[in-house]
């Protein structure tokens, strides 16, 4: 597709690609996390900006992260889900009756686990939008159900333990396994550590086999969730729903198909996530996920997601999880109180909703 | 006179007990601008929305290009080529103009799992279409938050057209604006006229109806008091009619009386 210089307003070309980064979303993330990497370089003991040291950042981040990315879309979409957190556990439990209890391949476990989370985003949604009441209310009453039905659950299929082994045996041999636990890319990492290029130990394996599949996944989440915000018909749609719901409709916009699909979404990014901590630790508990809504919220907020809806990012989200995820391991690289995190997260999500009030106030002109 | 594009006949709408629409008449000819006038509540905004297909009439009848048809739906009208520009606009102030522009009907490339939203085309286009209107964006990112009213109503305007509406209804479009918006909206108003458009333009302010109108017609309390055509009415005459109609006797020689 070619344009004539006519088609074009001068004006338009004249906007750098620095002013049109500065009115991204995630600016204040991205200016967020330079802070606070400033910050651990000047308090924190070496190892914390070395591969491996980056590596155990990232893997609870990422998780945080594709719990984020689900609960960002659905913020822009103009809606919570409190119930992700207890969604974990609850697919936690699906997952590991699918895998222990019945035997059953991954193959057929996880899109099961998938499913089970589907229809719970899908009746979020439905109460949210049949009703009209704030997703807030409904959600939290979900979050209760998930949380009560996996204790329920996990006490029922153990007899009464709540915790439920023996995953790792079930999935050893599958073919699926290295999909969802373990790392990625090992024999890059390999021939990295053979010309030398990481640290080894001393018998040349590398210290950091690879890396860690979650991180993968959540790279992956954000760059797909990215394409459908930015470049997608469903994108616009997502932005028109959170927006103003009455003005989509009138536009034509089927808002409460959208609103559905990402009640749906951020519930199978928290089964996701289940899978691959459940995978990874071999076991599963009514524990998983506990407050982990409200740290994906965080994180949302902290990557330019707007309380109101209709503005936001998935790649501020992640970013948004990175800092969590540096701030909280950080904290044990340097001399401070780890207790000191929660009070760093508080002032943090402050400054976030504080820096996305301006961010919107400029951005509609309203004063 | 050509024939109407839409003709509304004795159309009724009941709330309850409550006759918000005692049987009015109107039609609208492609390329006019035809005025509905009256003051607050005499059920201007009600009429319109049984034209947009918000609302159904309780009676009366559509015709569209001369054959009756029933609305159950916004779209239903819509696809009739009857566009509607809301009080309340349907703009998302957070969204950028292209994104408000193409909203619901986002043009796209190359087939799906990779159907991207055409951004590129979205922006010339709307560009375009915005200079074509005499208002010069800063940029096509540029969020409708940042724009005044008027341009705001221009906006949707310009959308209306471009997605082909024959008739283009726009309820109170001047009524929350200053002097200078209000000529640049009455400007825009005679373009889309001048392309051909049925123009329905709802107001309470005779004198930003006499501005461009071609017909008026006035209601009062759900009823119509009867369309002029300009040149036959003045100023005082529409003040008088809207605000209740005392001196209807005075002129009913002046009216059209197409009721
Ligand atoms: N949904 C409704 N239910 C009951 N009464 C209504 C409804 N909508 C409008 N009305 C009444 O109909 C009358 C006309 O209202 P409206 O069409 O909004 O007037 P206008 O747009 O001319 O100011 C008013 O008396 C209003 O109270
Ligand atoms: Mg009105």
């Amino acid at each position: 597709m070619t344009a004539t210089s006519a088609d074009i307003d001068e004006r338009v070309k004249s906007e750098s690609l620095m002013v049109r980064l500065m009115k991204r979303p995630e600016l204040g993330a991205i200016a967020g996390l330079i802070v606070v990497v400033i910050f651990f370089i000047f308090t924190a003991r070496g190892n914390m900006f070395t591969l491996s040291g980056a590596i155990n950042i990232l893997t609870p981040a990422a998780q945080l992260g594709i719990l984020a990315i689900g609960a960002s879309m659905l913020m822009i979409g103009g809606e919570f889900d409190l119930s992700i957190g207890a969604m974990m556990a609850f697919a936690g439990m699906i997952f590991g009756a699918c895998v222990v209890t019945l035997g059953l391949p991954l193959i057929l476990a996880i899109p099961l686990t998938l499913i089970c989370a589907a229809i719970i985003g899908l009746i979020n949604g439905q109460i949210v939008i049949q009703t009209g009441l704030p997703s807030f209310i409904v959600t939290l009453a979900l979050l209760f159900i998930l949380e009560g039905a996996s204790l329920v659950g996990l006490k029922a299929l153990t007899g009464g333990s709540t915790q439920l082994r023996g995953v790792r045996d079930a999935t050893q041999e599958d073919w699926l396994a290295p999909f969802f636990s373990g790392d990625a890319f090992g024999g890059l990492f390999r021939w990295l550590a053979e010309n030398g290029l990481v640290d080894t130990f001393n018998n040349g394996a590398p210290k950091v086999p690879g890396i860690p599949i979650e991180i993968v996944w959540a790279v992956g989440l954000t760059l797909v969730a990215t394409f459908v915000l930015m470049r997608t018909q469903t994108g616009n749609w997502i932005f028109a729903s959170g927006g103003d719901r009455k003005a989509a409709e009138n536009s034509g916009v089927p808002v409460r198909s959208v609103k559905t699909g990402l009640f749906m979404f951020a519930a199978c990014c928290a089964a996701l996530v289940a899978v691959i901590t459940v995978l990874d630790l071999g076991s599963t508990d009514p524990k998983r996920g506990f407050q982990k809504e409200f740290h994906a919220i965080i994180a949302a907020v902290i990557g330019g997601c707007l309380l109101t809806g209709g503005y936001g990012s998935a790649i501020g989200a992640f970013v948004g999880s990175v800092i969590f995820g540096m701030a909280s391991i950080g904290l044990t690289f340097t001399k401070i109180d780890g207790d000191w995190f929660k009070v760093f997260l508080g002032g943090m999500l402050l400054l976030a909703v504080l820096f996305n009030n301006a961010v919107r106030k400029r951005v509609t002109g309203e004063r | 006179m050509s024939d109407p594009i839409i003709h509304m006949e004795r159309i009724e709408k009941h709330f309850g007990n409550i006759i918000a629409l005692a049987g009015v008449s109107f039609d609208v000819i492609a390329g006019e601008c035809h005025c509905l006038l009256g003051d607050n509540g005499a059920g201007k905004s009600t009429f319109i929305k049984t034209m947009s297909g918000v609302l159904k009439p309780t009676k009366g009848d559509i015709m569209v290009d001369g054959r009756k048809v029933t609305f159950d739906s916004p779209r239903d009208a819509m696809e009739a080529g009857i566009a509607t520009v809301f009080q309340d606009l349907a703009m998302i102030p957070l969204m950028s103009v292209t994104r408000n522009f193409f909203m619901g009907r986002e043009p796209t490339r190359g087939i799906w799992p990779v159907r991207q939203f055409d951004v590129e085309t979205a922006k010339r286009v709307t560009m375009d279409e915005m200079r074509k209107m005499g208002i010069n964006l800063r940029g096509p990112d540029q969020a409708v938050g940042t724009l005044s009213g008027g341009e705001r109503q221009t906006v949707a305007i310009a959308r209306a057209v471009y997605f082909g509406a024959k008739v283009l209804i726009l309820d109170e479009p001047t009524s929350a604006l200053g002097v200078r918006q209000t000529a640049n909206v009455l400007s825009t108003i005679d373009k889309v006229r001048k392309q051909g458009v049925g123009v329905v333009f709802i107001s309470h302010n005779v004198r930003h109806a006499m501005a461009v109108g071609d017909r008026f017609t006035v209601l009062n309390r759900g009823r119509t008091l009867g369309t002029a055509k300009r040149g036959e009415i003045t100023s005082e005459e529409l003040q008088n009619l809207m605000a209740g109609g005392q001196e209807l006797a005075a002129l009913e020689g002046s009216l059209g009386g197409t009721v």
